[in-house]
């Protein structure tokens, strides 16, 4: 399986670490609401087909980036910076009192 | 049905082996079942057979997409074990390890059950504390367990590296003889034809592509082959289990599927006695009655429904089985396949009511799905037929991720691809 990194180009996917369901969000770190917290650390989309995933290029540039794979041909569909537009969601929340 | 005996094999020999009959019916589907199991691998069909046996539930289908033994009961490296850590999770292994050793006269069937042994290597003297730990876990809860030297292992497996000069040098192990192996074709066919002779419906290529809800509840599927209603509805589909449940409506469950990876070599003379596992990756190999070498390593590490994996895990697989057995290296390997796990967020699997109103989920069994066949089927035919799981599964539940009490055996935490 190769990943077409934005910056190196397309690399095996040995140079890639997997960081996971990238369909996940964070509960804002201020956050007590026990349900979210629960659900953001167990509950896994986990779907046959196009699944929104993260890995980080940690072989070469390290980015980490938001890849659109489908589980059942292992095809992959796109691949973004996390911090992009559109792939906002994946980005881990700022610690409280940083500037945003 | 064919019954098995020293007198069918004689008389079916004389009439030149043409009268034996097939093992199990190919019924119809009929219009509704008392209960429906999704998924006719070893757990769907040892469901079927404890449902029908232990509570006299026969009005029953398994629905299988394939043909049975095609799923993951056929992908398997067959390992029979349970030297768990946790209480929970000896108990219920220990259960079906006492299942396995009567399995053969209970089914009538010869599964090929072997009390080989299983060897868990270590390779540092904390490794080894280790596994005194849980050793004496095991063995305060009944089960055997015993720890190895080095000069016992090398007696035992004579084609191991066992010098100094090894990339990871051995210094001991841990060793449960009543663990081994069993046949695993034979488990799925023997559960098909001891459910069948007790009226239980196997319907093969018989693929779910949706639930029927009445409200919340769930009162039938819809198949390739129509539609079936039941007052219940078990799926028990190990690596689909995302995908058959968000057919039902549930898209979100603390599991995770990946592709586990297998291999076989050409057949060789006798040469590994027991299983061996390699404490410092994640290795483990038997050999086949035939001869081969079964052996598999670490699942790929990414979200995968596809039964193929990728390059990179068969060369570290191959490193590791060389880092042990170096004389293996010109061993050819015939072929290689993949199976996928439905990994669960602590390691451990679920079997519980719900999560919807008229279903039952029997999902996440990670790598150790083949020894807790029958086990599983016991308790999940006790979850189904009483609406209430079985004391060896009570501490199995779905809501377990929620109310915190996760039984995280390997202490890993909630990232599955590394349990």
């Amino acid at each position: 399986m190769l990943i077409t990194c934005p910056y190196c180009g397309p690399r095996d996917v040995s140079e890639y670490t997997y960081q996971g369901d990238g369909n996940r969000t964070r509960p804002e770190p201020a956050s007590t609401d026990q349900e979210a917290w629960n659900a953001y650390v167990y509950d896994r989309v986990n779907i046959a087909g196009a699944h929104h995933e993260i890995w980080q290029h940690s072989g070469g540039c390290r980015a980490h980036l938001a890849v659109v794979r489908s589980t059942t041909t292992h095809k992959i569909a796109s691949v973004g910076f996390v911090r992009e537009a559109g792939h906002r969601k994946h980005e881990r929340h700022a610690r409280p009192g940083a500037k945003a | 049905m064919a019954e098995y005996s020293a007198f069918a094999l004689l008389k079916n020999a004389l009439s030149g082996n043409r009268d034996w009959r097939p093992a199990w019916r190919k019924p119809d589907p009929k219009p509704t079942y008392d209960v429906i199991i999704v998924g006719g691998g070893g757990h769907g069909l040892s469901t079927a057979y404890y449902l029908a046996k232990e509570h006299g539930i026969t009005n029953v289908a398994v629905l299988e997409k394939g043909y049975l033994g095609s799923g993951n009961v056929g992908r398997n490296t067959v390992t029979v074990r349970s030297n768990y850590l946790l209480p929970q999770n000896i108990r219920f292994y220990e259960h079906s390890m006492k299942m396995w050793e009567e399995l053969s006269h209970d089914l009538n069937y010869n599964v090929m059950f072997s009390q080989r042994g299983v060897l868990a290597l270590g390779h540092s003297p904390g490794q080894i504390d280790e596994f005194a730990r849980r050793g004496n876990a095991m063995r305060h809860l009944g089960v055997d367990a015993e720890l190895m030297d080095v000069a016992a292992i090398k007696k035992l497996m004579p084609g191991i590296d066992e010098t100094a000069s090894a990339r990871f040098p051995i210094v001991g192990g841990l060793m449960q003889r009543r663990a081994g192996t069993a046949r695993h074709d034979a488990v799925a066919w023997g559960y098909a034809r001891a459910a069948d002779r007790r009226g239980v419906d196997i319907l093969e290529n018989c693929e779910v592509n949706g639930f029927i809800k009445d409200g919340d509840r769930v009162v039938g599927v819809t198949t390739s082959r129509g539609e079936i209603r039941a007052k219940k509805i078990a799926v028990a589909v190990a690596g689909s289990t995302g995908h058959v449940m968000r057919m039902a409506g549930v898209d979100r469950l603390p599991i995770e599927s990946h592709v586990l990876q297998a291999f076989v070599t050409e057949s060789i003379k006798p040469f590994l006695d027991t299983v061996v596992t390699f404490g410092m990756g994640h290795f483990y190999m038997n050999q086949s009655d035939k001869g081969g070498l079964v052996y598999g390593g670490d699942i790929d590490g990414y979200n995968s429904y596809a039964q193929r994996g990728n390059l990179p895990i068969v060369e570290d697989v191959m490193s590791e089985m060389l880092a042990l057995f170096p004389s293996l290296a010109p061993v050819r390997v015939l072929r290689s396949w993949g199976g996928i796990m439905d990994m669960s967020m602590d390691g451990s699997p679920i079997i519980t009511t719900g999560p919807l109103p008229g279903m039952y989920l029997n999902c996440g069994w990670c790598y150790g799905g083949f020894k807790a066949t029958p086990a599983s089927g016991f308790c999940f035919a006790h979850t189904i037929a009483r609406d209430q799981p079985h004391e060896f599964n009570a501490p199995f539940s779905l809501d377990r991720f929620h109310s915190g009490a996760v039984i995280d055996d390997k202490g890993q935490g909630a990232t599955p691809r590394l349990h």
